[in-house]
């Protein structure tokens, strides 16, 4: 295999150097993720990288009780944040209480080795109030 | 050319099922293929058609063509669909305009998997999860039941839905299953039994979630003027609608509300009917907010009120509205991909009078909604009775 799919490797790149990458559109302004060819919102293609600047909040929230395969310890947990960018992405919640959890809490990016990735990934943490 | 309620389902069949250890997905698949062949009183050689689910546990390559080459039949036409949920009712709506327009004439859907006898429940998790996101999703190690459970936690964020409101759908699913001697599971269970039953993914317990099985079913198609010959009173198809939002649970524009609605308005505007003017509703609840927002986004009550309408038994035997009858996905059988088959194997039985002590009387329109990846793809089939 030598194929190497340029977006997902660009932000490959940013993850090994500590940063998150979304893409702006250069045509309506827009940020997304995950990082396509084209922008998903109006289809323009003149995408730059930005570096996100790391605050959210959670948009929702599970405690996984039974974790998917012996590579994951439950229980962890798996949410969905929006970032302040106006992207939304899958993620870890770490260093919480699940008990004081809820949705809209705000949350700051940080970064962790995760089971089954190769190398760091982005995770949220409660923001410090 | 045709109409769509100018097509008929003639036959239908379901092999053994529940836990069937000695036969495999493909050996379930060629059973309910030629078992609905013949209870539509047909001979394999007349039938033209063949759409297949490919299979989970052993996927193949060219999955109808197997399937054929194993029954000992040359159709015209093969078509193999990969994916789940929803498929289910898109195949049919393909076989159906396949007949309209004139490519084939008689038309089988037969799909079967073996998740439970044939599949490790290890590996069961890890292929049924792989519908995430492998880069953006899959690295954090979201399980099926932790998807729904997102939603489930949004829906009770926005509507003040309540664990013990997710947990009647079980209640009802299992009130209706022990009503039907083919189901897999069919005691009875309280909303204390499910809020007891083991955490999986909060908020969801085991209860809150469909059960894994073997099983098959197929159906067989046909126009209306050659149905009339054919030992059954047909079962007509009325209405069909879709609905396609995103793949990915990260990327739904909504959490809470789902693209059932589209295709749930597309197949009662088709039909020329109205939500009250159903009488029998096959819902997609392979976890219990599935259920409760299929509920609300078909119109069978308002938004955010799917929970109070679970919990007045509405859905349960002698209710305002009969949703599955045979017991779901949560009790009945769900051997994987095929799940929603069951929900129109089971509306032909009621319509043909067999439902034992779950019939219903003067059935006339049935609603049937499967949907695919994590509320993403919604598929809509109204059928009726031959006008
Ligand atoms: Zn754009």
């Amino acid at each position: 295999m030598s194929g190497v799919d340029v977006v997902n490797q660009a932000y490959a790149d940013g993850l090994a150097a500590g940063q998150l990458l979304l893409q702006r559109c250069g045509d309506c302004g827009r940020h997304q993720f995950y990082p396509r060819i084209a922008c998903s919102h109006c289809t323009g293609s003149k995408l730059t990288w930005v570096r996100a600047a790391g605050g959210g909040q959670i948009a929702s929230f599970t405690v996984v009780r039974r974790g998917v395969s012996a590579d994951f310890t439950a229980p962890y947990v798996v949410a969905l944040v929006d970032l302040d960018e106006g992207v939304r992405m899958m993620t870890h919640i770490i260093d919480a209480d699940p008990e004081q959890l809820e949705i809209g809490m705000p949350v700051a990016l940080d970064f962790q080795q995760v089971a089954i990735a190769p190398g760091r990934q982005p995770v949220f943490r409660p923001a410090a109030p | 050319m045709l109409s769509l309620s100018d097509i008929a389902i003639v036959g239908s069949y379901e092999t053994r099922l529940g836990v069937v250890p000695d036969r495999g997905p493909m050996a379930l698949g060629v059973e309910a293929t030629l078992g609905a062949i013949a209870d539509a009183g047909l001979e394999p050689a007349e039938v033209d058609g063949l759409i297949t689910c490919n299979s989970l546990v052993a996927p193949v390559m060219y999955h109808a063509e197997a399937t054929a080459e194993y029954a000992g039949m040359a159709p015209g036409h093969c078509l193999s669909v990969g994916t789940g949920g929803g498929t289910t009712f898109t195949a049919l709506r393909y076989a159906a305009a396949a007949i309209q327009t004139g490519l084939a004439h008689t038309v089988v859907v037969s799909m079967a998997d073996s998740m439970r006898s044939f599949m490790t429940r290890e590996r069961a998790m890890v292929v049924q999860s792989s519908s995430g996101h492998p880069l953006y999703e899959q690295p954090y190690g979201p399980t099926v039941p932790a998807y729904y459970a997102l939603i489930a936690q949004a829906h009770m964020d926005a509507f003040g839905t309540t664990e013990s409101q997710f947990a009647e759908a079980m209640v009802s699913s299992r009130a209706w299953a022990s009503l039907n001697p083919s189901a897999q599971y069919r005691e009875q269970v309280s909303v204390e039994d499910v809020l007891a039953s083991k955490p999986i993914a909060d908020p969801l317990k085991l209860l809150d979630c469909s059960i894994v099985s073997d099983g098959g079913a197929a159906v067989v198609l046909t126009r209306l003027d050659r149905a009339r010959d054919l030992p059954h009173t047909p079962v007509m198809l009325r209405g069909y609608g879709e609905g396609h939002h995103y793949e990915h649970i990260s990327q739904a524009s909504s959490l809470i509300a789902s693209a059932a609605a589209d295709s749930g308005r597309a197949a009662l505007e088709q039909a020329g009917l109205h939500v009250r003017d159903i009488g029998l509703a096959q819902l997609y609840d392979c976890f219990s907010p599935a259920l409760l927002i299929q509920l609300e986004d078909l119109g069978f009550c308002a938004k955010g009120e799917g929970g109070d309408y679970l919990a007045s038994g509405a859905t349960r035997p002698g209710g305002q509205l009969a949703v599955n009858t045979h017991g779901g996905m949560l009790s009945h059988c769900h051997p994987g991909n095929p799940g929603a088959m069951f929900g129109l194997t089971e509306a032909i039985r009621q319509y043909r009078g067999g439902a034992g002590e779950r019939q219903l009387h003067d059935l006339e329109h049935t609603l049937l909604h499967a949907q695919g990846g994590i509320m993403s793809s919604h598929a809509t089939l109204i059928l009726g009775r031959p006008q």
